[in-house]
């Protein structure tokens, strides 16, 4: 395998993981405030079609990422209306939500192009473009410095330095400001918080709401950079993986960052090589395919480190003495 | 005392959670530019008005009864199996390997092979989250959903690389032998004078899930060990007190589960495609959460609640082919049954036992 | 000091208080008014309702009638908020911290200074120190909230509060988790906050730290206030009157115990909870027929564990014999099965979360943990019908009401629901019944009938042992008393041969040859 291949590898790496960190990363703050979402993966969907549905007619990529933005957190409401006001099954208001989004997408999607439940293919100002570092193109050929600022640093879209970016961020906000103190407070001890005299149902949706906003951001992404335009079912279990690269990362953010990049590398790999062969053992893809589910059990099992999700995750609070 | 009678929650929430999920999906279809009247006409038509309709309703029907009993055992125990669909695909790998490998004289052998067959693979499938929950507290929902997803990847290796005939493009097994067809209804009632139509796929697998709602039925609210399972789903400290090992009762509680989870594929795999083809559960491990949830974790429940949801996804199927409503329209409903019985269940029953109490007072 | 009282502006006055939960009116038209730099007393029985009166007070839930008029000015308490900013601060009897948390993050938590931490932590830390300083209330700032214990976490509460620079300080049941040597420096705290002028609502329902602790007191009985009065002027009997509305009988009527031979022996008992924490700490006990032993200490002292491991309900090590035979303390043949089945009964502390299941019907919860016995048994089926039968009987017997068998155990009073655990476990005729709280939220006509039976079972030569951290039930059923500290026996006593005192002193971990 020779180096350039590698930074191939790296450079889709970096954009499959995307998707994943923001999905990750919009779980973290859901779960860290006590609420579980199995419905990342419905958010995506939908944002991933109301973006590209929005850019597509629009011709406005910037139009097509709030609408996304705006229909994941219609989803991410209704998970709040839910789990948060009317203290239902966070895990069951989940599933639901992913299939309302399976189900959403596609009709108004036939409804609206005719398409088989795909949007038009996105053109010109309908996609985020790539974004070249300044010299990128006259380091290109400086030897091993040159690939990786020009090939692995630089030339993603605007999406992917925000997924990146979003993970101090997030840090920051959770572990140096007052609304992440509190933030993790009500995901540990609502009654802690509500005592204290501040509102944990304001507290709740705010996290549900930011994991909109996050999941809306990720499904726009699909649609509109990593794919031009939406077909069925294009979030592919990504959702999942996110949910599984939290369990891994134990809840905190720069480790959320670590996980999404391992499945993204997993995802390249199985991209680029189908079978791998290792001297005489072939790896079938499906091995690939299946390892961050793998992975996810295996940590889940505790056999690597115990992950201890936080402690009033799936309760509705109930106000008592 | 009980905010209000017994029958109010078992009958009046779920269908007034119906009717609102019904009357969201009609907006749903007036959005789309399509008229609900003439939509639920042709549902009807479609998959109630012929013999056909009724065998395809039937035949989604049995697959739904299978995965909803599997959820309902669960929910019983309180633990959610949202791994059927992964049971389900492994049931019908164990009813391949045991249809394509094993010469049987006669159908009825080797349905009986194939459903120990089904059930076995469909356990162990749910054996694994299951032990990882009782053993190691790992959240049996997370565990059951990448086990989904594990299954899916092992089922395409073992289409691809292992089972596919050899000259053949399509990920798919050989074809079963003639010999493990499994009698359909046409086959069934034709003796006794019913002329049933001969293309629906409806057969004798429907007589096993009926069975299987009785022993469920039975099984829970008749033996011990239902006792123990309901009793551990209600309070596991309880359980303890009561010398009910929660491992135990995590392990058979999910057992039962995937092995009913499992025993769909002899409907779907040995009964209609009679060969096992990539995604041949179709999603139905996920009908059988609101299927279950539906109908109350009852058998009974169960049973009428997956002959709903076989008439929704004939009717669907119908309005695909001949309306410009897509399939997916049943994945919505689906999704808007889950949601209003699972998740907004008190916003349903709040006002209602409001309700309650006011008559109440108003009798005292 | 105590003239003061009435002429000062009242600190807190309630005018009318009234609340229902649905069919339940837990408080009816009460009123109180406080002192400002007074400790008032609130006590009655459980489900009095003590509790419902602060949380209305702390803005937890709204009053259907009435007014709460703060120094004189009448306030709205909608939420916890209202509360705290008319400088109601309030100590709950479940701690309500952040586990993970440290002190400094808990004191802080909704009381920040501006949207970021660091400038906060800062300005607590000072004020922290300077709080110790006042009110002696030392504890360290930086330690996590679970690595430190229920003491210290009160502190933290009491500290949370008047961080919020709270006037007024309602306790819930203070003392319920702590020794009595604990228990007296609260008072003493709570006396020093008092000397700064702040007023002080303490709620419980004993009896001695009404007496020891308050200026005034008022008395709940079913919802309502039925007197408030100067502590001095009043005498526990006199207290307890109006908390029961009757003449209490404080000691069970019983003939002194024949303790034949030794039912239960327990050598070296060790048990490790599932934290990895040692609840009890080798342990030997032992247990006649015809005799109730008594276990006595602070609650989280290992009483609990001690009768789970007894229960086969958690493992634990060492040596247990029952009738002389070796019982397993782990693996096979040591869970509650196993013991129900060597005749040990049990009725376990937590009724609701452990005694019965509460949505089973009243008949399926006398089966419960007796499932097995071959009468419920047809075949493969359970026989419901003999089993309801047999509900019917035992109803009848322990008069439990509404007589009802198809009721779910929800639906009976408490008192109820711990006759239908008691006639399970009883009319088992166990050879040894471990009792647990056995009266804890029962209301009183029902604790005299559930005392009885547990005499009577004793009487018929079988051996108790008794676990309650009420020492007045203790004192009135033990006919020999143990008490446990820490996971240890501190000591033995003949209930005639002692007083609270001496167990008091045991209780919070001083030995007997030191007191």
């Amino acid at each position: 395998m020779d180096f350039l291949t590698i930074i191939q590898v790296l450079d889709s790496t970096v954009r499959l993981a995307t998707p994943l960190l923001l999905a990750c990363l919009a779980g973290l703050f859901s779960e860290r405030a006590g609420i579980f979402d199995i419905g990342l993966e419905g958010k995506m969907l939908m944002s991933a079609f109301f973006s590209a549905a929005v850019a597509a007619v629009t011709g406005s990529v910037w139009l097509g990422l709030l609408a996304g933005i705006a229909a994941s957190l219609v989803l991410a409401g209704l998970h709040g209306l839910a789990s948060i006001t009317f203290r239902g099954n966070q895990l069951i208001s989940g599933v639901a939500i992913n299939f309302l989004a399976a189900g959403m997408t596609v009709l108004i999607a036939q409804d609206w192009f005719q398409q088989g439940g795909r949007t038009p293919s996105l053109i010109g100002g309908g996609r985020f473009g790539p974004i070249e570092w300044p010299l990128a193109e006259s380091l290109r050929e400086f030897p091993l410095i040159g690939p990786v600022y020009s090939e692995l640093l630089s030339g993603h879209s605007i999406l992917v330095y925000v997924a990146f970016l979003a993970v101090p961020a997030t840090w920051w906000v959770l572990f140096r400001t007052r609304f992440g103190l509190r933030l993790r407070a009500v995901g540990e001890n609502p009654a802690a918080v509500d005592t204290a005299g501040v509102s944990v149902v304001g507290l709740r949706y705010a996290a549900v709401a930011i994991c909109g906003v996050l999941c809306g951001i990720a499904g726009a992404y699909l649609a509109t950079a990593l794919q031009a335009g939406f077909v069925k079912d294009m979030t592919a279990g990504r959702g999942f993986i996110a949910l599984a690269a939290l369990i891994f990362a134990k809840w905190r953010p720069w480790h959320a960052m670590g996980a999404c990049l391992l499945f993204g590398l997993l995802q390249a790999i199985a991209l680029r090589f189908q079978n791998i062969d290792l001297g005489g053992v072939v790896i079938p893809v499906q091995v690939m395919d299946a390892l961050p589910y793998v992975l996810t059990v295996v940590i889940l099992a505790g056999f690597v480190g115990k992950a201890i999700p936080p402690r009033a995750g799936g309760e509705p609070y109930v106000k008592e003495r | 005392m009980d905010k209000m009678p017994q029958w109010a929650d078992v009958v009046l929430i779920p269908l007034i959670s119906l009717i609102l999920a019904a009357i969201l999906s009609a907006l749903v279809i007036l959005g789309i530019g399509e008229d609900p009247v003439a939509a639920v006409n042709m549902m009807v038509s479609g998959a109630l008005g012929s013999t056909y309709g009724w065998g395809y309703t039937l035949y989604y029907a049995t697959n739904f009864m299978f995965t909803g009993l599997a959820v309902a055992v669960a929910f019983h125990a309180r633990l959610f199996n949202i791994g059927g669909e992964g049971q389900a695909m492994l049931g019908g790998l164990g009813v391949a390997l045991v249809c394509l490998y094993v010469p049987w004289p006669h159908w009825s052998i080797a349905l009986l092979a194939a459903c120990g067959a089904a059930m076995l693979f469909g356990a162990i499938w749910a054996a694994i989250p299951a032990y990882l929950q009782a053993r190691r507290g790992s959240h049996i929902v997370i565990t059951t959903i990448m086990f989904n997803f594990i299954a899916a990847a092992l089922l395409n290796y073992m289409l691809v690389n292992v089972m596919r005939p050899v000259g053949s493009m399509d990920p798919a097994s050989a074809r079963f032998a003639e010999t493990v067809h499994l009698p359909t209804l046409h086959e069934l009632l034709v003796p006794i004078g019913i002329n049933f139509s001969k293309a629906a796929p409806a057969n004798v697998s429907l007589l096993v899930a009926v069975l299987a709602c009785v022993v469920v039925w039975a099984l829970i609210w008749r033996t011990r060990l239902g006792y123990e399972i309901r009793a551990y789903g209600h309070s596991e400290t309880g359980a303890l007190y009561a010398g009910i090992s929660p491992y135990k009762i995590t392990m058979v509680a999910m057992l039962i589960s995937g092995a009913l989870a499992g025993l769909m594929a002899i409907n779907n795999v040995m009964g209609e495609a009679e060969r096992l083809v990539l995604n041949s559960t179709e999603g139905a491990g996920f009908i059988g959460i609101a299927v279950a949830l539906m109908g109350r974790s009852h058998p009974f429940g169960v049973f009428l609640a997956a002959i709903l949801f076989g008439f929704l996804y004939q009717g669907g199927a119908e309005l695909a082919l001949w309306t410009n409503i897509p399939r997916e329209l049943i994945v919505v409903i689906q999704a808007l049954v889950i949601l209003f019985t699972g998740a907004l269940d008190n916003m349903v029953r709040m006002p209602l036992e409001k309700i309650f109490l006011a008559l109440r007072k108003g009798k005292a | 000091m105590e003239d003061k009282t009435i002429k000062a502006v009242p600190a807190i006055e309630l005018k009318g208080i009234s609340k229902s939960f649905g069919p339940v009116q837990a408080n009816k038209n009460i009123s109180i008014s406080v002192a400002p730099g007074t400790i008032h007393g609130i006590i009655g029985e459980n489900g009095a309702g003590k509790s419902t009166l602060m949380s209305i007070l702390y803005g937890f839930y709204k009053a259907d009638k009435g007014e709460i008029w703060i120094k004189g000015k009448k306030t709205e308490i909608p939420d916890s908020q209202a509360a705290i900013a008319a400088g109601i601060g309030m100590v709950f009897q479940h701690f309500k911290l952040v586990q993970n948390f440290t002190v400094l993050e808990n004191i802080i938590l909704g009381a920040e200074d501006g949207g970021l931490l660091q400038p906060s932590l800062a300005k607590a830390r000072k004020t922290l120190a300077e709080l110790a300083a006042e009110y002696e209330l030392n504890v360290n700032p930086d330690a996590v909230i679970e690595e430190i214990g229920v003491g210290q976490q009160q502190r933290v509460e009491i500290l949370k509060a008047l961080y919020r620079q709270a006037e007024i300080l309602i306790l819930d049941e203070p003392t319920g988790v702590l020794t009595p040597a604990e228990a007296d420096q609260l008072f003493r705290i709570l006396h020093r906050l008092k000397d700064e002028g702040k007023t002080i609502i303490l709620i419980t329902h004993k009896l001695r730290e009404i007496m020891e602790a308050t200026d005034t007191v008022s008395v709940m009985r079913r919802g309502e206030m039925t007197a408030t009065v100067k502590t001095s002027e009043t005498s526990p009997e006199h207290l307890a009157e109006l908390m029961v509305g009757r003449k209490v009988l404080l000691r069970v009527d019983k003939v002194p115990a024949r303790p034949g031979k030794p039912i239960l022996e327990i050598e070296n008992l060790r048990v490790v909870d599932e934290k990895g924490v040692e609840r009890v700490k080798g342990i030997d006990l032992t247990v006649r027929a015809g005799e109730i032993l008594g276990i006595a200490g602070v609650a989280g002292n290992g009483q609990s564990e001690l009768l789970e491991v007894l229960g086969g309900m958690r493992p634990g090590s060492g040596a247990i014999r029952l009738n002389g035979r070796a019982l397993p303390l782990s693996g096979p043949g040591s869970d509650a099965r196993a013991r129900r089945a060597a005749h040990v009964a049990h009725v376990p502390e937590d009724r609701q979360r452990e005694g019965l299941i509460m949505e089973f019907h009243a008949w399926e919860n006398v089966a419960f943990g007796y499932h097995h016995d071959p009468a419920y048994q047809s075949g493969i089926f359970m026989n419901n019908a003999a089993l309801r039968a047999d509900t019917d009987r035992k109803i009848e017997k322990f008069d439990v009401r509404p007589a009802d068998g198809w009721l779910a155990a929800k639906n009976f009073s408490g008192g109820n629901q711990q006759k239908i655990v008691v006639a399970r476990e009883i009319e088992r005729n166990p050879d040894l019944l471990l009792v647990g709280q056995p009266t804890r939220g029962v209301d009183i006509g029902a604790i005299e009938f559930i005392h009885k039976q547990i005499v009577a079972l004793r009487d018929q030569g079988k051996a108790v042992l008794l676990v309650s951290v009420e020492l007045e039930e203790i004192f009135g059923l033990a006919d020999r008393i143990a008490v446990m500290f820490d996971g240890h026996i501190m000591g033995e006593r003949l209930p005639h041969e002692t007083d609270e005192k001496e167990l008091g002193l045991l209780m919070a971990g001083v030995s007997g040859e030191a007191a």
